[in-house]
């Protein structure tokens, strides 16, 4: 198969890393290549951040390029704009609604571009949107944003439902599995 | 069993498997996890030390009693250790010594792009550089054993794309190496009669390491399908974009031993392909040593000497076509990285930023103090420098600078470079205020134990480092601690500091909010009734409040109940749950 592209995009302590791992753990034991690649350091201080998640029989770089992602999982709803070039075309965008004003914003330098999901549909792009905040506030904590968003990620794929269940018991500690995994149902059935 | 491990975490295990007993580092963006991953095995010594020179002789100490070392440290903090590295090139190592350098090309978290090549190749040092995480793995090993067998400390060049991509590694079971220690004065002290002696030596090692660079299997030639009139030099992750753009089709000589570099190897790959590119980032290390042995290379006219290179990089230098993408008409503002909600920097940087005082800054998370809105910042140069340059600063400028400018340092960086700086001030008496933003740990790193903690990198209790007796026993008479969230008294002491005529240092100390063991209160929330727009609070620049329909908001996901906006907002607006 030719490699897949998964981007995970968001803010800075949005919690992308556990999405990642997730998404390592579940891939590595299905039997792929896998490289999973991000920036430590400065970027996480609230900045925009992005991990690339590559499998398939061989891959080389770990990096994704303009124009290669076949998904975008964007925690935070203009993130998902900010890399869109990156998307391939024909490519899928899941997207958290929530809001986070970014500084220019915040101080009044620049308009939060509200209509950007809109922009992207009218562009042909498969805009999945989901306000992941309220269903992990459901599923028993708003931090499991990222989880109900790979349980969304998880209805592309031809992977079964339980190996994700089991991949999710590998990576979280025990006393949040079963909020991750009724975060990750939540992302899956809505 | 295969996992999947990043880079950093891939070279702790090699390092620990090759039977390393002792890791010194000091944390530096993209190579800190090599050690904090180190430090999670039992049975080997790890430590943060106070800098890169203090490790690297820390290191170097292990090595010479006869256990296998090793320390990590980013690029820029070579040239701290860069006084040891050229001696120890001399003295050679007992048991084996390895130092773990990452670069930063794209400058992710840095303030310059060198390439550490250029160290291996001054000091006469070998350097392996990995393109994955199994390489690292095991150059970890290789590194050991070149090591002991032509008697050299050895370079692993890690870069931030090899240190932080996850990718399958196997790993494999540790070997205990121990060396007897044997007093040998002409080897290990460098006055200049041993050193001139050791001279020949190292020249004579080098040679003899090129001649292992021509046949060993860290450097290796694939033969290319393809029916291209060309063939491409590259390493680490430059590799992997080669090979993610040709697949198999091109012929490679991929280099895992980027000094020294093999000669006939190379004339023989050139001689092979016919034309040559070489594909590389940051300077043209292995162009220009192409070029000095008389082989013609195309190099840097092609890729730039600017940043990181991608899969891109190399389609477009050799004319493919762009992939199909989609671009919006909007423009998305930048989300620049920023002082978190609560962060107790901000409080010190609003008292200086408002009261318009020159800031010489430093190394760390407070360097954020430079952005919008607060533009607190006037300098940032490089670890430590703040304190040494507010020196020059008052030298240079008196009474028009004096009492106008104070320079900031974090702990963690005062520990690593400040206090030396500080000293200078106290010896040479110039009328400068340092202030020391204590926020009991190194933040940007991630977290760090350091030596004014209390605690070591396992998080057991450790040596503590009394800042405050530490100025006054340097010479400061006044030292000064203040709460980063009173600003009141922010302001009141750093006014007073700055009238007086001699030296001083103010301790701005509240722990990172970040910590663990610091709890977060309610967030507080914005009464609409009573806020009037006015703005004020948005010249704080916390990232949970911001401005909507006419009032302030806060986002109660990001706010940490510090309070400190409800002292700025004039109709006390702000309110606490519950009020």
């Amino acid at each position: 198969m030719a490699t897949k592209n998964i981007m995970i995009v968001g803010v800075g302590g949005q919690g992308s890393l556990l999405a990642s791992k997730l998404l390592g753990r579940l891939l590595v034991d299905e039997g792929y290549d896998v490289k999973v690649s991000e920036v430590h350091g400065m970027s996480q201080r609230g900045g925009s951040v992005v991990t690339y998640v590559r499998f398939g029989e061989k891959v080389y770089s770990p990096i994704i390029d303009e124009g290669e992602a076949d998904f975008i999982v964007s925690f935070e709803k203009i993130e998902a704009a900010r890399y869109i070039k990156d998307l391939k075309k024909g490519g899928t965008v899941i997207v958290n609604t929530q809001q986070i004003d970014p500084m220019p914003v915040i101080i009044g330098n620049a308009v939060y571009p509200d209509k950007v999901l809109d922009e992207m549909k009218d562009k042909g792009v498969n805009v999945d949107a989901i306000d992941a905040l309220s269903l992990a506030s459901e599923a028993g904590s708003a931090k499991a944003c990222n989880i109900v968003l790979m349980g969304r990620l998880a209805k592309y794929f031809d992977i079964p439902y339980d190996k994700w269940e089991t991949a999710i018991a590998k990576i979280v500690k025990p006393a949040f599995i079963e909020i991750n995994k009724k975060a990750f149902d939540l992302g899956y059935n809505n | 069993m295969k996992e999947l491990l990043i880079g950093n975490a891939a070279l702790a295990r090699g390092l620990y498997e090759a039977g390393c007993s002792v890791i010194s580092s000091y944390p530096g963006t993209p190579s800190t996890e090599i050690t904090e991953e180190f430090a999670k095995f039992n049975d080997v010594y790890c430590e943060w030390a106070p800098n890169e020179k203090v490790a690297a002789e820390s290191a170097f100490g292990a090595s010479l009693q006869g256990k296998r070392a090793a320390c990590c440290m980013k690029h820029v903090g070579l040239n701290v250790a860069a006084d040891p590295l050229f001696t120890m090139s001399y003295t050679g190592v007992n048991a084996g010594l390895v130092i773990c350098v990452a670069d930063d090309p794209g400058m992710h978290s840095s303030q310059n792009e060198q390439d550490s090549r250029h160290y291996a190749a001054a000091a006469k040092v070998p350097m392996l550089e990995p393109a994955d995480s199994q390489e690292a793995l095991d150059f970890a090993k290789i590194a050991f054993d070149i090591s002991e067998k032509f008697d050299t400390p050895v370079f692993i060049k890690m870069c931030t794309r090899v240190a932080h991509s996850q990718s399958i590694v196997e790993k494999g079971e540790r070997t205990e190496v121990c060396k007897e220690y044997v007093k040998n004065p002409r080897k290990y002290i460098m006055a200049p009669a041993n050193a001139i002696a050791r001279h020949p030596f190292v020249e004579e090692r080098t040679a003899k390491l090129t001649e292992y660079a021509e046949t060993s299997p860290v450097n290796r030639v694939e033969a290319g399908s393809g029916s291209y009139d060309f063939g491409i030099i590259t390493s680490s992750t430059s590799y992997q974009y080669v090979k993610e753009v040709f697949g198999d089709s091109v012929t490679v000589l991929k280099l895992g031993m980027v000094n020294p570099l093999p000669v006939k190897l190379i004339k023989d790959f050139a001689a092979k392909v016919g034309k040559v590119y070489v594909i590389e980032e940051l300077d043209p290390v292995i162009e220009n040593f192409c070029k000095t042995i008389g082989v013609d290379v195309i190099g840097k006219d092609k890729f730039s000497i600017l940043g990181e290179f991608s899969q891109k990089t190399i389609a477009n230098a050799f004319g493919m076509e762009e992939k199909e993408n989609v671009t919006l008409e909007t423009d998305i503002p930048v989300r620049p990285p920023m002082m978190c909600a609560g962060c107790p920097h901000r409080g010190m940087y609003y008292v200086l930023a408002k009261n318009k005082i020159t800031v010489l800054g430093d190394i760390g998370c407070y360097t954020l103090g430079s952005m919008p809105p607060l533009n607190a910042l006037d300098m940032t140069l490089c670890m430590g420098a703040s304190v040494s340059g507010i020196h020059g600063f008052n030298k240079a400028g008196g009474s028009e600078t004096e009492g106008k400018t104070v320079c900031v340092i974090g702990d963690s960086t005062f520990m690593h470079s400040g206090v030396t700086g500080l000293i200078n001030i106290a010896y040479n008496q110039s009328n400068s205020t340092v202030i020391i933003l204590d926020n009991s740990i190194t933040g940007m790193t991630g977290h760090q134990q350091n030596p004014t903690t209390g605690y070591n990198i396992k998080g057991d209790p450790a040596g503590k480092v009394d800042l405050e007796a530490l100025c006054r026993s340097v010479g400061i008479r006044s030292v000064r601690v203040v709460d980063p969230y009173n600003l009141e008294e922010c302001e009141k002491v750093v006014k007073e500091e700055l009238a007086k005529n001699e030296p001083s240092v103010i301790i701005s100390r509240r722990p990172c909010v970040l910590l663990k063991y610091v709890k977060p209160k309610k967030p507080l929330r914005v009464n609409p009734e009573k806020c009037r727009g006015c703005k004020r609070c948005m010249k704080f620049g916390c990232p949970a409040i911001s401005f909507r329909d006419g009032h302030a908001v806060i986002d109660n996901t990001l706010c940490i109940g510090c309070g400190v906006c409800a002292g700025l907002c004039p109709f006390d607006a702000f309110e606490s749950e519950g009020e």
